[in-house]
């Protein structure tokens, strides 16, 4: 038996009233602000996001280091990212986003290894400084093919007061000016992820686009020229988003960040437009560019065959009419395609509801894809969003649809206790937890080590994926048959 | 166009499709600037030679995948084999998230712990109230019956006072008087995760040990220390101390809320040491520890106390269990049954069956250093040759104890032990020094995929294969278990190395 729209929404609102109940009252007054159930017609969730996190709640969130290492640079696949400070950060993150690439790793490609200063006590009480430099001498020396250095800054580092840009300086010019990046993303930065995707951004318009003058002047520019911004390649989404960008007619000269070389974000700003999808880690780049060299930049959504139709038409009308016609010619050819994954699997999927929360773009931008299957999904929250990304939330969930943002692990698990989705998307450390409730679930960080999920061949696979996990049978047995 | 619902294609096959393909090779030319592929070959070439390896070993302050984690999660590790206890973590809120994933990723299951929180604020003023609004929210939402206090490196670095801060937390009625909130400082730039395993173990025994009268009893206490195998090896130890009649408490028993069942339940807590015998273990006449090197301090601490203590490093095989289970029947007095001795039997046999196929095979390992001695013993006693045996944050003493392992039998003749070298240090020696099969974690798949040596999944941690930790690899069985895992990958390879037809298949035998 189906609610009706009032009847949901009071229902959610007691939810949120009942699981404030658990914390000590400032604690419930603080966690208050971040749970709302969304209305129609307003332009916000009406939800206060991108604050510190409380502490002792079990946040999902992670660091800025998280959010430069992890997100933005590690990706770059040609240069060597430093994991500087003790050894666990550069550890747990290491090769565990999969951000696939094409390369020689250990040669001219670094992205699935872990380079770090492996801090010691010395290290902390003396400074890192002397130890970086030398660091940075023995890259060079071992790993002659690397075309740029990062320096990913770890908790220690801002602390004991060490200079990461003179060494870097320095350094670069000893290598004859070489890219070498310091980056200030110490995890005690900010509240989340969030501030470590900044500072990134940061450092690229300082170290690589104000730091050099035109590295490449043989590359040769077209009227068709776009950068694709903020896709990591999980799994290959950039692939198989740059597929159809070239399909219709475009030149993708760079890919931000992931199957990224250095040579490719030194010649973005010769892009035409810039065309971004995760909105919140790479915005401030993109608003750079726009700036400083007047490219303009669009958002798109490469989930779901609506999403991307609408994307395609939206990217094509900041070009000429082959363009245009190309974008129309793209999507008929792979109309029949999806028509056939959702004529398999919408019935399988129809009506099913799920609840999300995960980070970046993604708790409002599969909501369509999830659509384009008969899906509903009636819960969402952002691990680490700003109000614009709750803003721009408006235009994708429905009425009466339960907003969480930087949920606790006690909400997210009651939550879906009381909500019984068909299906939960968020990270690893939700998942075996929804998993032994009987909750079918898909990791929509990695993909569950499936995708990709971006463009149209994703779909597909995120189609299958979905309902391998809803009509998984074993769900049917997670109960003693013989229980009164 | 390439997907068909019939046969849909994910990152597998997917991008092998021609129009990939060739997207991959024209932007790989147009935009990347790409080295020339000779040199990338040439230099690659040279990654092999004995030259980078002497180059390599001059290495002085980069470190190039390690084997090994930082402190926290070790206290993380212990924290959650405590009955109702959830792990809290003073400083960055990052470093918790990373903690919880590498677990989880692991075990397959759920990983609770929380974290303080702190942010710039807190790296100014000190993170007390960080520590005081925590564990209030901690104690009212998740209910637990302790909360183990332990540091990332940046509560460390700006010196925040433990002791002080949680004295100052139950002060202001964050956790009730009598609230067991035991802490330990595991800062990330000391030792690595075995290091804040003993940390964190010793500061919980003291919660309870300090201060109070010890009554020797007959029991012995237990510890598993940091291991990947902790759900099927705890279990195993457990079985064989009822088998013995051994009166025992297993100390960090955290088999049960690694391996909780999929019921429509989840279970935040499950079962763990309950905080009664871990008070009362301070009566045992003795404390085992199975890994040495994870529980240094914990050890000092229970002899201290006057307990008799006994070390052994990951035992593993048919003269390790024999030497761990002698010694557990000579502290307690409890014979060791004849189904032992048969399980024992039954593993001398299936060493005998299977012997011809491991003799004289050549292994590299690498990992904790407990568990390399433990894996290099059951190899030599398979006739087996440990030639380069790494351990990351292993040191001199545990360099001068592979030796003498080495030493004592033929077949560590020419073995050497590395400690402090990472997993670039055992790419050259892969390269330089072949070896038949590679022993380590998963990360180990990329010395496979570089240097053609067959990896053999033992260690934490294992992301890419499946439920390894439910098996045992100690006592009998679990000698049984590693036999198995090695002979499997063995098989695998000759049959690999012999399945061309008309070239190679005459040894594609059936039977072996």
């Amino acid at each position: 038996m189906s609610l009706t729209v009032e009847q949901v929404k009071a229902r959610n609102q007691e939810l949120i009233k009942e699981v404030l109940e658990v914390y000590p009252e400032k604690t419930a007054k603080r966690r208050a602000k971040h749970l709302n159930v969304y209305e129609e017609g307003k332009t916000d969730c009406n939800v206060k996001s991108n604050i510190k996190s409380i502490p002792g709640v079990m946040t999902i969130r992670g660091c800025a280091y998280a959010g430069s290492k992890g997100v933005v640079w590690g990706p770059i696949k040609d240069m060597i990212h430093i994991s500087h400070g003790p050894v666990g950060c550069g550890q747990y993150s290491w090769a565990a986003r999969r951000n696939y690439y094409i390369g020689t790793t250990g040669i001219d490609t670094f992205v699935t290894m872990q380079f770090t200063s492996d801090f010691q006590e010395k290290d902390i009480v003396f400074g890192g400084d002397k130890k970086l430099e030398k660091i940075m001498d023995e890259i060079q020396d071992l790993f002659p093919l690397n075309k740029g250095i990062t320096v990913q800054s770890e908790c220690p580092i801002g602390l004991i007061g060490d200079d990461i840009e003179a060494v870097s300086k320095k350094k670069s010019k000893e290598y004859g000016g070489k890219t070498i990046v310091p980056v200030r993303c110490e995890g005690f930065r900010g509240v989340s992820q969030s501030l470590g995707h900044h500072i990134a951004n940061d450092a690229v318009r300082d170290w690589v686009f104000d730091k050099s003058d035109d590295k490449h002047p043989e590359f040769v520019g077209s009227p068709y020229d776009v950068a694709i911004i903020g896709d990591y390649n999980i799994g290959g989404d950039a692939w198989a988003s740059r597929i159809l960008l070239e399909e219709m007619g475009l030149r993708v000269i760079a890919q931000w960040s992931g199957d990224g070389s250095i040579a490719e974000l030194e010649n973005t700003p010769k892009a035409k437009l810039n065309v971004l999808h995760c909105y919140r880690s790479m915005n401030y780049i993109s608003r750079h560019m726009e700036e400083k060299y007047g490219i303009p930049w669009v958002e798109y959504n490469f989930f779901g065959p609506s999403k991307i139709e609408a994307s395609l038409r939206e990217i094509a009308s900041h070009f000429d009419d082959k363009i245009k016609e190309g974008a129309e010619k793209v999507i008929a050819k792979y109309k029949p395609m999806m028509q056939a994954v959702i004529d398999k699997y919408k019935p399988r999927l129809e009506g099913k509801t799920v609840m999300l929360f995960v980070g970046g773009l993604r708790p409002r931008h599969v909501i369509g894809a999830y659509e384009d299957l008969g899906m509903v999904v009636v819960g969402t929250g952002y691990e680490f969003g700003h109000n614009d990304d709750y803003q721009r939330t408006t235009h994708y969930v429905k009425d009466g649809t339960l907003i969480y943002d930087d949920v606790t692990g006690y909400e997210f698990e009651k939550f879906v206790e009381k909500v019984q989705p068909d299906l939960v998307g968020s990270g690893i450390k939700e998942k075996y937890v929804f998993q032994k409730m009987g909750v079918p679930f898909r990791q929509m960080h990695s993909w569950d080590y499936s995708g990709p999920y971006h463009g149209y061949d994703g779909f597909a696979i995120f189609a299958r994926d979905m309902d391998m996990a809803i009509n998984n049978p074993i769900w049917g047995l997670t109960k003693t048959p013989w229980a009164a | 166009m390439t997907q068909s619902t019939n046969n849909v294609l994910d990152h597998f096959n997917l991008f092998r499709e021609p129009e990939y393909i060739d997207m991959f090779e024209t932007k790989k030319k147009n935009f990347e600037f790409p080295h020339p592929a000779d040199k990338v070959e040439e230099v690659r070439d040279w990654t092999k030679t004995w030259e980078y390896r002497e180059k390599n070993f001059g290495r002085e302050a980069l470190t190039v995948n390690p084997a090994k984690a930082c402190q926290p999660l070790g206290a993380v590790f212990v924290a959650v084999g405590f009955e109702g206890t959830m792990p809290f973590v003073h400083g960055s809120q990052g470093c918790v998230a990373y903690y919880r994933s590498h677990l989880s990723r692991h075990f397959k299951e759920p990983s609770s712990c929380v974290s303080s929180s702190m942010t710039e604020d807190a790296a100014v003023f000190g993170g007390l109230n960080n520590m005081i609004d925590g564990l209030a929210n901690t104690y009212s939402m998740y209910k637990p019956k302790m909360i183990a206090v332990s540091t990332t490196c940046m509560a460390e670095v700006i010196g925040d006072d433990l002791n002080g801060f949680i004295t100052n937390a139950r002060n202001k009625g964050s956790v009730p008087e009598d609230f067991p909130v035991p802490y330990a400082h595991t800062p990330a730039f000391v030792g690595s995760h075995i290091t804040g395993y003993d940390n964190a173990l010793r500061g919980i025994l003291s919660n309870f040990w300090e201060g109070k009268e010890r009554t020797a009893n007959g029991k012995i206490n237990f510890i598993g220390g940091f291991d990947g195998y902790t759900v099927g090896n705890l279990r195993e130890v457990k079985r064989m101390f009822d088998m013995m009649g051994v009166e025992y408490t297993i100390l960090a028993d955290n088999s049960e809320v690694f391996d909780t069942p999929a019921d429509g339940e989840f279970r935040m807590y499950d079962g763990g040491t309950t905080l009664e015998d871990t008070a009362a273990a301070l009566n045992a006449k003795a404390t085992v520890s199975m890994q040495q090197y994870c529980t240094e301090k914990t050890l000092a601490y229970a002899a201290e106390k006057g307990q008799e203590v006994a070390a052994f490093n990951h035992p593993v095989g048919v003269a390790a269990t024999d030497k761990f289970l002698m010694e557990v029947s000579r502290i307690t007095g409890r014979a060791i049954p004849a189904e032992l001795a048969k399980e024992r039997g039954r593993l001398v046999d299936a060493i005998a069956d299977s012997s011809a196929h491991i003799h004289g095979k050549k292994f590299a390992i690498y990992g904790d250093p407990d568990l390399c001695l433990g894996l290099a013993g059951f190899l030599m006693e398979l006739g087996a040759e440990p030639v380069h045996v790494l351990s990351t944050n292993g040191g001199k003493e545990w360099e001068a104890r592979m030796q003498e392992l080495f030493e004592s039998s033929p077949f560590g003749k020419g073995c050497h032990a590395y400690a402090g070298k990472d997993l670039w240090h055992m790419r050259s020696l892969l390269f330089t020094e072949p070896v038949d099969f590679l022993i380590g974690n998963t990360y180990g798949k990329y010395l496979e995929r570089d240097t053609g040596t067959p990896l053999i999944r033992i260690g934490f941690p294992v992301f890419d294969r499946h439920h390894k930790h439910r098996y045992p690899v100690w006592g009998y069985q679990g000698g049984m278990n590693t036999l198995v895992t090695i002979l499997d990958k063995i098989f695998d390879e000759m049959d690999r190395n012999t399945n061309i037809p008309a070239k190679s298949d005459y040894s594609f035998d059936i039977i072996r």
